[in-house]
């Protein structure tokens, strides 16, 4: 009920209303008759007892009759959303093409329940959905851990290099594996190994090896990974590794999500161990990071972690199918030929900061590389402090760096008058713009910012967020981005933290904003450190 | 399955390109100062691997090292080819993504008992039964000695030792038992006071097609001198070598000769007690490796006294990566694109004008 706003239409199906059941969930009285529902638009009827009613016909035993409603309620929003039916009434076709007496079932429920809300006058409206409006193009349905798959795939293929990935299964980045294991025809590699580690290594190995390593997993794969992608940062070797996460620690909830692997991804590594983190914020939009991931990691000569969660990974929007000629070259520049005088430097540097890689079988170049910290330019072994701190300050330097070639950010406030900044990252990219939306149509301004690059934070960020009166940083954490926003630009950033394994709700998002906009506090501070 | 074509009768170096120009063991000695103890069985092993490499005639740059972390695992630093010295017990993974990727490639994993049985061991017992195409010399001086004389997991009951000093009580793997166990298709032992066995060793490893095991008993003279005295010379009567198709004798004059009991177990007899019918003919190519296993076991737990060296066990097996490059296709560039731009679009579209 949080996630309703008053004045909503509720339809309630009175067959589960039975004491029994109401006692179950704690009730001791029926909430559709005690007045606990006044201010909202019920329909209370018996949805199972029509539904079954309308299946007679058909002989279904009594349970399967009784699974029917779920179709008689699609008929019913069918025609209170004002929807054409052959879209649902092929899909029954399909689906149930080889049980013809469970397709005519759900199609007389179907059929029953749109028929209901037409001739039922208890509905006083129907709503007609416009349609959005989207840049014109073809488009597709597509899920986060799709489109992820997808990126990688088109990202190698710019950049002529072979997929590999390694991957060991884990809830709920399997798909992933999955999806690259049926493209085979595309030269991808997939490997399930015998763990997490050896998922990381041999996408190392692959990656030291010229091809475009990669790695899939959820947050407690991030752990047992993290002492390769260290090796990667000393290494300086391409790598991508994408973070599904889901609620921790431990094992958590598997199958819930959340964004609480922002630390670990940043931080969570021994040493000065710095790496580029970016973050995808819908499910289409995974794709488009995964081509970010693979061109930092190819440009700079890093492992670069990516950031989506069980909400993206599995959940699907609408997507424009991008055209593959219109995405941009990524150039590995292995090098390939001895220089013209002295000898091959493997650690040494050009203006990015990044180093020559040579690939095993190229001639005249044979070099050895290592988890020992190395000297600069040679890349032989070195014990020198002096050496040591100049090549720990480079590392640094080099993924810092990164922010100097990043398009500035744009900020989201149609009315230009905003002082309350909202700014997140990831997957609360879908309720916080639409608890914004609610809020403009309210009267008021409120500005919004969604960051992809996490670490390092652009350029242009801070002078942003000074900008405002009040920045609000929701998170499905307990304020990660808030403490990393406020130490590094000294800005008294709120957190805004919910960590149900749930997105964030965008109607409690919008009536808190609403009472921090109006000058009520609207956050507890006690829960949200 | 593709059919690996044998150069040189070693299928293990199908698809590695040749050298144009002869080499030598100069060509696999880098400019770093080697950095192990005086009298270091590494030593030898790192020479006869210098020795062998020029031989196999193929190129320097096509040939790959990955090592772990231990003091063998400095090994690649010291053979100017390329390599990498990567993390501890993670060099069989790291190597089987090189390997994979890479069908033009020679790939080395160097590693110790720590490294490979210990901290590594599931890595490893995964590279052996997959098969990945990569030789393994496994350098076993039963001690860690980076660490400064610790107990390994190859170290006797009763060792004592700087963690272990009222006597290690942790009951010590046999590293051949293991990789037989695990479905390894080539294991082997060698020593590294014999230096002809050690090449004949590591010959026929390369040469196998699939993941080839080598455990190398390595003397460690700071931390564990004289693990493999009893051993040590080609003619000790404690070394039982194993050589395909001959009978399993050793011993001064060969006096000792290894028969198989009714049940199936091994003992070692008198050879002049011996009944010849019953005396142990050696199959390394035994698709069963049954017998292999029984002959593993006639290799000391404790302080070592008696122990087979040789090959074990060499059969063919469809390696990992070869089946993995046949299922995958790698379209030509064009081609690529346009079939990439099809699985983009799906079988589920509609146009937005």
């Amino acid at each position: 009920m949080a996630d309703l706003p008053r004045g909503a239409v509720i339809l309630a199906d009175t067959a589960d209303f039975t004491t029994r059941n109401l006692s179950k969930v704690g009730y001791s009285d029926n909430p559709l008759t005690d007045g606990t529902l006044d201010g909202y638009e019920v329909h209370a009827f018996d949805l199972t007892g029509l539904a079954v009613a309308a299946v007679t016909p058909f002989g279904l035993g009594r349970k399967d009759a009784a699974r029917t409603k779920n179709m008689f309620a699609l008929g019913l929003l069918t025609w209170l959303y004002s929807r054409p039916e052959q879209g649902t009434l092929d899909f029954l076709a399909r689906k149930f093409a080889g049980q013809p007496d469970i397709r005519d079932a759900n199609v007389a429920a179907f059929k029953a329940g749109y028929a209901f809300g037409e001739t039922t006058e208890v509905f006083t409206a129907r709503y007609q959905i416009a349609p959005a409006p989207m840049p014109s193009g073809t488009y597709r349905q597509i899920t986060g851990n799709t489109a992820l798959a997808y990126g990688l795939m088109a990202a190698a293929a710019k950049a002529g290099l072979q997929l590999f990935l390694g991957a060991y299964p884990i809830t709920p980045a399997s798909d992933v594996l999955h999806l690259l294991s049926r493209t085979k025809d595309h030269g991808v590699i997939t490997f399930q190994a015998e763990d997490e580690i050896a998922a990381v290594g041999a996408a190392l190995g692959a990656s030291y090896a010229g091809a475009l390593g990669v790695t899939s997993t959820s947050g407690p794969g991030m752990a047992l990974k993290m002492e390769t992608i260290s090796l990667a940062v000393m290494l300086e070797l391409p790598l991508v590794v994408c973070d599904i996460q889901r609620a921790g620690p431990a094992t958590g909830m598997p199958t819930k999500t959340e964004q609480a692997d922002l630390y670990q991804a940043i931080f969570g590594r021994h040493g000065v161990a710095p790496l580029p983190v970016i973050a995808a914020q819908s499910p289409g939009d995974c794709f488009d990071t995964a081509v970010e991931a693979v061109r930092i990691a190819l440009t700079y000569r890093t492992p670069v972690i990516l950031l989506s969660d069980g909400y993206l990974g599995n959940g699907a929007e609408p997507w424009q199918v991008p055209n593959v000629a219109d995405l941009p070259a990524i150039d590995p520049a292995f090098t390939s030929e001895p220089p013209a005088e002295g000898e091959f430097l493997p650690y040494s540097r050009d203006e990015k900061l990044a180093r020559p890689l040579a690939v095993p079988g190229t001639p005249g170049l044979e070099h050895r590389i290592g988890g020992i910290e190395k000297a600069a330019g040679t890349g032989n072994v070195s014990y020198d402090p002096d050496n040591h701190e100049h090549m720990v300050r480079l590392r640094q330097a080099k993924v810092d760096g990164i922010a100097d070639g990043l398009p500035p950010l744009v900020v989201d406030d149609p009315s230009g008058k905003a002082t309350v900044l909202v700014i997140g990252w990831g997957s609360t990219y879908g309720p916080i713009s639409a608890a914004a939306r609610r809020v403009r149509l309210s009267g008021r301004s409120v500005a919004t910012l969604h960051l992809r690059h996490l670490s390092p934070l652009p350029n242009d960020l801070g002078d942003i967020l000074r900008a405002y009166d009040r920045v609000i940083v929701p998170e499905m954490n307990l304020g990660q981005l808030a403490m990393i926003l406020r130490a590094r630009y000294l800005v008294d950033c709120e957190s805004y933290s919910r960590v149900r394994g749930l997105p964030i709700s965008l109607s409690e998002l919008a009536e808190d904003l609403l009472a921090i906009i109006d000058g009520k506090t609207g956050i507890d501070r006690k829960d949200n450190r | 399955m593709t059919t690996t074509p044998i150069r040189d009768g070693r299928p293990g170096l199908a698809g590695v390109p040749l050298s144009l120009t002869p080499l030598n063991r100069k060509d696999f000695t880098s400019d770093q100062e080697v950095r192990w103890c005086p009298g270091c069985g590494d030593y030898a092993v790192l020479a006869a691997f210098q020795g062998l490499m020029p031989q196999l005639g193929i190129r320097r740059e096509n040939t790959v090292i990955v090592s772990g972390i231990g003091c063998a695992s400095r090994f690649p630093y010291y053979v100017d080819s390329y390599g990498m010295h990567s993390i501890h017990g993670r060099a069989p993974a790291i190597a089987t993504g090189v390997a994979t990727a890479r069908p033009d490639l020679a790939v080395w994993v160097i590693t110790g008992d720590g490294d490979a049985l210990s901290i590594g061991g599931n890595h490893l017992i995964h590279a052996l039964r997959r098969n990945v195409n990569v030789t393994i010399l496994l350098f076993n001086n039963r001690i860690y000695g980076l660490t400064k004389g610790q107990y390994s997991p190859t170290s006797e009951l009763g060792k004592v030792t700087k963690s272990t000093p009222s006597g290690s009580v942790d009951f010590p793997f046999n590293p051949i038992s293991l990789a037989l166990g695990a479905e390894a298709s080539f294991v082997a032992r060698t020593i590294d006071s014999d230096r002809a066995h050690l090449t004949e060793v590591l010959t026929a490893a390369v040469a196998h097609r699939g993941a080839a095991l080598v455990e190398i008993y390595q003397n460690c003279p700071i931390f564990n001198d004289d693990a493999f005295i009893e051993l040590k010379s080609p003619k000790a009567p404690g070394v039982i070598r194993l050589v395909h198709g001959q009978p399993v004798t050793f011993g001064t004059d060969g006096s000792q000769s290894v028969v198989r009991r009714p049940d199936g177990s091994l003992e070692v007899v008198d050879t002049t007690a011996a009944d010849p019918a019953q005396v142990v003919v050696h199959d390394a190519h035994a698709a069963d490796p049954t017998a292999a296993f029984a002959l593993t076991r006639l290799t000391d737990t404790g302080v070592l006294q008696q122990a087979p060296i040789g090959i074990f066990r060499q059969v063919e097996r469809a390696s990992f990566d070869d089946q993995i490059r046949d299922q995958v296709h790698m379209p030509e560039p064009a081609d690529r694109m346009t079939a990439l731009q099809g699985l983009l679009n799906g079988s589920d579209t509609w146009a937005v004008n």
